[in-house]
């Protein structure tokens, strides 16, 4: 491998680890958010699910 | 002879009302129902554009007759410029709108979206690097676009900061909201530092005034790489905002539940 392919490779990679670090912190906390306001607030949970209803307003 | 209109007791010191599409997602629940039904399409576009982008740059597009395969470092180096420059327009947009309109959402996107500016921000830099040491012979240089994204870097770094800084949320997004109004004055700097000043950095060869000084080859997949880009980038801030939208309610859930403990067992 050359030089200026490892200065691309380099390029990639940091760019798939930063969106993919970025992407996957903003999933798990829509996931640990969901899971607390399911025991908080059932009712709304459900409504914001699909059936309607304004829960956090 | 004219009646004379009534003069309105007292200045009016409500906010001016906010356009009607902005009003309507100003409901927390209506943003969490309408971004839930985006959220995957969005995702799913960005990372089917992306795989096309990344793959055209990397195996398809010619290597450059100078700089040879190291000109591949483009395809992400240049979408990053513009999503920070583009991403920081946004930014003041929301500020503005919180600051104007009180918005209630505008602050918490203002506020998520900031974290992405400053790594999409620093990614340029670190790929400008990247391409610029064999290409130029240095890592970095004190030239004024090299310099002028720094600075953009500490804006990000300074709103997502700042923005955290207050046990008051609201007085942490309003001094947010007024740095990122100020920090504006450098995107235009930004980007005509190389026509202003005598720098190392070239100048813009596609968005200029008349045809990109680019073939075609390299063009459409620099394009299609950007719109990638720009589609994760606008998931991960919609993510991100719908998970700081979810927490609040949990934290006023969590006060009121408290509340309500708290003045059952007081006798």
């Amino acid at each position: 491998m050359t030089q200026h392919w490892a200065h691309v490779a380099v390029s990639y990679a940091l760019a798939a680890l930063a969106f993919g670090g970025l992407g996957l912190g903003a999933w798990m906390r829509h996931r640990a958010a969901r899971r607390r306001l399911a025991v908080l607030d059932p009712r709304a949970s459900a409504a914001r699910d699909g059936s309607g209803g304004d829960g956090t307003a | 002879m004219d009646a004379i209109p009534p003069i309105t007791a007292g200045a009016d010191t409500r906010a001016p009302r906010p356009p009607r599409s902005l009003h309507r997602f100003a409901n927390p629940g209506r943003f969490l129902r309408a971004s839930g039904r985006v959220l995957p399409w969005l995702t799913a576009a960005a990372i089917a554009v992306l795989a096309v982008g990344l793959a055209w740059a990397l195996a398809l597009s010619p290597p450059d007759w100078q700089q040879g395969e190291t000109v591949r470092i483009m395809y992400v180096h240049v979408p990053m410029a513009w999503l920070a420059m583009g991403g920081y327009l946004g930014l003041a947009l929301a500020s503005a709108t919180a600051l104007v309109w009180r918005h209630p959402l505008a602050d918490l996107f203002a506020r998520e979206l900031s974290p992405v500016g400053a790594v999409v921000t620093a990614l340029c830099l670190a790929t400008g690097s990247l391409w610029g040491k064999p290409m130029w012979g240095t890592w970095w240089v004190w030239d004024a676009r090299l310099t002028s994204v720094l600075v953009l870097f500490f804006l990000w770094l300074g709103h997502a900061a700042l923005t955290r800084a207050f046990d008051e949320p609201d007085r942490g997004a309003r001094a947010g909201a007024i740095l990122a109004l100020i920090g504006v004055v450098n995107l235009p700097i930004v980007k005509f530092s190389v026509d202003w000043w005598n720098t190392l950095h070239q100048p813009a060869s596609v968005t200029r005034l008349g045809a990109p000084a680019m073939h075609v080859d390299m063009l459409y997949p620099l394009l299609v790489c950007a719109l990638g880009f720009t589609l994760a980038f606008a998931a991960v801030v919609l993510a991100r905002t719908r998970a700081a939208v979810m927490e609040r309610r949990i934290r006023a859930l969590e006060l009121a539940r408290a509340r309500r403990e708290d003045g059952g067992a007081t006798p």
